[in-house]
């Protein structure tokens, strides 16, 4: 199992950018300071017992800011996880509207009914969810097959989820019968070898999930998570075969969980410090920053005042958020059905 | 695609009497199933379901079973590895009346056998749902230490299922004795494979669970045998599951209740009849030497009698009584307000 | 009864009055979609769906792998993308793996999503015993899903019941678990009224009027109970009889209002009794009309067991007969 960060695709001394623009370059770098910012936000809130849950991806910044760049807006329908701000920041969510969330304030998109990061928004193809692992894949597979019954080109539905949602028979199930219908999704699976506290090893034998596509009949690919290019090349492959009628793939991303599982974890009570440090050492943030400086894309100082305005609208967010009112009482009782409903009419 | 037949006979580590037991098995299979839908054209019993076309790989599998030893976790079109096991044609034939005297007392489906003393798990009719239970079984095996297996089945249909994904892996992540043999024969009930999957290899799908995966002619008996043995003997000796996908056919309707004329054509069961594993096992054995034409004409005599008696013993017996509906529901007597 | 928008009506059996309403549903609006294991060229296990695929096509007729899960599951997708779909699992008794996303998914999509999201889809599946179905093709399935708020249930008993109920239920904009009885298949015939009608989700049908005893009950049984209250009626006991057609919402006007009137209660389910469909009943007409009873409140279900076993007597035993109703209704109404 490796997911050690490799050294950025470069070929011939040159950096592989898959097409990306400089201004492309700098929002992938963008987003996933916006995402360590405002996942950070949600621990300080919750330490200072304004909000009582919050839940990181530290560590899926890279891979979550590449692939939203392969979704098209207005075109394509996203079907994520819990664990996927960053795709949701790079879809068009506004980190006023992740703050809402956080804390659950009435102009969430919810109501304030949902766990944090279970965004949803037709507007913006987000796809609603709850929190059970892998209960989502069948409706991305069921609004895949809704886009090729109606023969609808260029569109495709990118669903994600973790290792440990591979385990669920759901997500067999899904895989089987995307391909048997050659729909257009990508399944992307984020692997951050951790099912809360279950390592890999435990989850299944053989580690490499992209392997189990050739047993559906469709195919399969890995990439290095760490780094926003690549991830960015290979959804986009893969998108770009299920928008064309080309049907599903798997891909699958390596990266790794930095933080416990949400803030009502404890990850030191099965893993060491030593571990997450030596993994730490590969932080796709910092080094996805040295890059573009490297490549003279950014200058230090343009990293700098990046940085400086995604706290600024962190801080903005979490204060126009905050100020903001809870659902009524009255809220509990709205769309259960459409219209009012008594169960004994 | 299903192989072609060695046509060099290979016997693996096979006696000539294991061979005609064999054949006796798949005979017996045959005939039951037969008789099951006799009794229902005569409106003798409600149902009844075949597995015609599966009786190579069940006996060969049952062959590789170890009486007294391994544990056999089926699914309902079992009939020929229930035979191979040691379950006999009177109590296929209490399960046929639902009688009192049958292992469930009358309250299964027919082919839904079970015996703790075989080693016969019980099973419901909910597709895959057995899958677990065989993991679980093989797991209980590895805490304990034993040189032990658990033998599980399914169709091509089941692998469908969460169910099959859940156990497939966590059989492989716990290295346990466990086989599972998917007896693949086209068809979930009127759903042909290229419905049911893309890709129609089920054996491939093993590697991404990492364990090994075997593809065998369902056909043939003794290669069925000697894959499953294979398996079975890796799995007791601590090598840990394997998945061994058998290809075989379905020539009949799914049940009673099905007719199959709707969703296939009879020439294309007539072409797949040629290669109907009963009488080409006969003619192995009698072109080999191991009986004679007439020794095989003995057998399926000798099953035709054990058959009608039985049939005609289990007819004979009572049925359950009303108040054995309220028997183990739980361990005592229970009543939900106490 | 039903509200039609033709005069004329056929003579339909159950499977031919879901078959019908399928068709036209097809027919009428190319988002619908069914799925569901042999639906497609075996045209169902009961020959509802018989020839969908020829004329509809395998796109909109889809035979699904085995897997009910994510037969549900992929309904719920297509729901939310703007389908309507509709789910069959081939028996009741196998929906248990569909559970959650019955319970945790479709029933929850508008509400997780403060209305943004929704579910319109109808889930369709045939339970109930007396066919000698063992212990896996003959269940009753609606008590474990009739708790749940933000699902919709509904069993009718008549082939009109049938076409009016389902054509609500697919029109219906949340999701509907579609019940039908697969032992009134073939056996309750009906006058079916032609052309398009629908008959609203939680509004019961006053069968039989009577003085007596209010009989309350729903799928197969309402047909027994209305056979046992017309012995009743020759004996000249008086015995009115509702048949509830929907489970989730309920009627509660009709059952009052009879109750009001006839002062005793009896219901009559397949299903078990601890927790059924008739302990909500009994609640609610103890909560509201305790002073307006004359008796206690009788329910006769079936026992406490797992199932209906396969041999004929096992499954005798479980179900209720007419003369057993009848009884039950003689006892009450002299109590």
């Amino acid at each position: 199992m490796t997911t050690t960060m490799a050294k950025t695709d470069i070929k011939t001394g040159k950096l592989e950018r898959y097409g990306l623009t400089d201004d492309k370059l700098r929002a992938l770098l963008r987003n996933m300071l916006l995402q360590r910012q405002l996942d950070n936000r949600g621990f300080q809130l919750n330490r200072q017992g304004k909000v009582p849950f919050a839940l990181g991806s530290e560590g899926h910044e890279a891979l979550q800011a590449g692939a939203a760049m392969a979704f098209e807006r207005g075109k394509d329908i996203l079907a994520p996880y819990y664990r996927d701000l960053g795709l949701c920041l790079g879809i068009g969510l506004s980190p006023y509207e992740i703050l809402l969330s956080i804390f659950a304030r009435a102009a969430d998109h919810n109501g304030g009914r949902q766990f944090p990061n279970h965004y949803s928004s037709k507007q913006a193809g987000l796809m609603s969810f709850s929190s059970i692992l892998a209960a989502h894949i069948p409706h991305a597979v069921g609004a895949a097959y809704a886009i090729k019954y109606r023969g609808e080109q260029g569109r495709a539905v990118l669903v994600t989820s973790g290792d440990g949602t591979t385990s669920e028979g759901e997500w067999h199930e899904s895989m089987n019968f995307a391909a048997i219908h050659e729909l257009p999704m990508v399944m992307l699976v984020e692997n951050n070898e951790w099912a809360i506290s279950t390592p890999l090893d435990k989850q299944m034998a053989q580690p490499e999930i992209w392997k189990r596509a050739a047993g559906y009949g469709m195919p399969g690919r890995r990439f290095n998570g760490f780094d926003p290019i690549e991830t960015y090349g290979a959804v986009k492959e893969a998108m770009d075969r299920a928008r064309s009628g080309g049907g599903p793939s798997i891909v699958e991303g390596t990266c790794y969980r930095y933080l416990a599982h949400s803030t009502d974890d404890n990850d030191m009570t099965y893993r060491t410090k030593e571990v997450v440090q030596e993994r730490r050492k590969n932080d796709p943030v910092p080094r996805f920053e040295a890059l573009l400086v490297e490549y003279g894309v950014m200058s230090e100082r343009d990293v700098e005042a990046m940085r400086k305005d995604v706290l600024r609208e962190t801080n903005d967010a979490t204060d126009r958020a905050e100020a903001m009112p809870y659902p009524q009482p009255s809220d509990l009782y709205t769309h259960v059905y459409e219209g009012a409903w008594e169960p004994w009419q | 695609m299903v192989p072609k037949v060695d046509t060099s006979f290979e016997r693996h580590d096979l006696t000539d009497e294991q061979l005609v037991a064999l054949l006796r098995t798949m005979v017996a299979h045959r005939t039951l199933e037969s008789r099951g839908f006799q009794l229902n054209r005569q409106g003798k019993i409600p149902f009844a379901s075949a597995g015609e076309g599966h009786e190579a790989v069940q006996a060969g599998a049952a062959m590789a079973f170890r009486r007294g030893v391994d544990v056999l976790v089926p699914y309902y079109r079992d009939l020929g590895l229930d035979i191979g096991i040691g379950v006999t044609a009177y109590e296929i034939l209490l399960s046929l009346f639902g009688r009192a005297a049958d292992h469930s007392a009358g309250r299964q489906f027919p082919h839904h056998y079970a015996s703790r003393k075989l080693g016969l798990y019980s099973i419901s009719s909910v597709i895959a749902a057995q899958l677990p239970h065989a993991v679980g079984a093989a797991y209980a095996m590895k805490l304990r230490g034993e040189e032990r297996a658990v033998l599980t089945t399914c169709g091509d249909g089941a692998t469908s299922e969460g169910e099959w994904h859940e156990s497939m892996n966590f059989a492989a992540i716990h290295r346990l004795p466990v086989v599972v043999l998917c007896e693949n024969n086209e068809w979930a009930i009127s759903t042909p494979l290229s419905k049911q999957m893309a890709q129609p290899d089920i054996y491939k799908r093993a590697e991404g669970y990492g364990m090994p995966g075997v593809l065998v002619d369902g056909m043939d008996p003794v290669a069925c045998y000697a894959a499953v043995k294979t398996a079975l003997d890796r799995a007791r000796s601590g090598g840990g599951p394997a998945l061994v996908e058998a290809k075989c056919y379905r020539f009949l309707a799914h049940t009673t209740d099905d007719d199959d004329r709707t969703y296939r054509s009879r020439d294309e069961v007539a072409e797949r009849r040629k290669r109907d594993p009963v009488p080409l096992f006969e003619r192995t054995l009698i072109e080999n030497g191991v009986m004679t034409a007439d020794d095989v004409e003995a057998l399926k005599r000798s099953v035709l009698d054990e058959t009608n008696e039985a049939t005609d013993r289990a007819e004979a017996m009572p049925y359950p009584k009303p108040e054995d509906l309220y028997t183990n529901v739980y361990s005592a007597n229970f009543q939900p307000w106490q | 009864m039903a509200v039609s928008s033709s005069a004329t009506s056929t003579v339909m059996n159950n499977v031919e009055a879901v078959r019908a309403t399928l068709y036209e549903a097809l027919k009428s609006d190319d988002r619908t979609v069914i799925l569901g294991e042999d639906v497609g060229a075996r045209g169902n296990v009961f020959l509802i769906t018989k020839d969908f695929i020829n004329e509809f096509g395998p796109q909109r007729i889809i035979d699904t792998p085995i897997a009910e899960a994510s037969i549900v599951g992929i309904a719920v997708g297509m729901a939310m993308e703007g389908l309507r779909p509709i789910a069959e699992i081939q028996f009741a008794d196998f929906i248990y793996p569909s559970f959650n996303q019955i319970v945790g998914e479709a029933a929850k999509t508008r509400y997780r999503s403060n209305g943004e999201y929704t579910c319109p889809l109808v889930i369709r599946t045939p339970y109930g015993g007396g066919v000698r179905g063992a212990l896996s093709h003959s269940v009753s399935i609606e008590a474990l899903f009739y708790h749940v708020p933000g699902l919709k249930i509904v069993a009718p008993a008549f082939p009109a019941d049938v076409k009016g109920l389902l054509n609500a239920a697919i029109d219906d904009p949340d999701p509907v678990l579609f019940l039908e009885h697969k032992k009134t298949y073939r056996l309750i015939k009906g006058e079916v009224p032609d052309g398009h009608y629908t008959i609203p989700l939680g509004k019961a049908n006053l069968l039989k009027e009577g003085t007596q005893l209010t009989v309350v009950s729903y799928g197969l049984y309402v047909h027994w109970a209305l056979e046992a209250a017309q012995k009743l009626q020759e004996e000249g006991l008086s015995v009115e009889v509702i048949d509830l057609r929907s489970i989730r919402p309920m009627d509660k006007g009709t059952i009052l209002r009879s109750v009001e009137k006839t002062r005793k209660l009896l219901i009559v389910h397949e299903d078990n009794k601890f927790g059924g469909i008739g302990a909500e009943i009994s609640a609610m007409v103890a909560e509201e009309a305790l002073f307006h009873l004359d008796a206690p409140i009788r329910r006769l279900c079936a026992p406490d067991v797992p199932a209906m076993g396969y041999a004929l007597p096992l499954e005798e035993e479980y179900m209720s007969s007419p003369g057993e109703m009848a009884e039950a209704m003689r006892e009450l109404v002299r109590f």
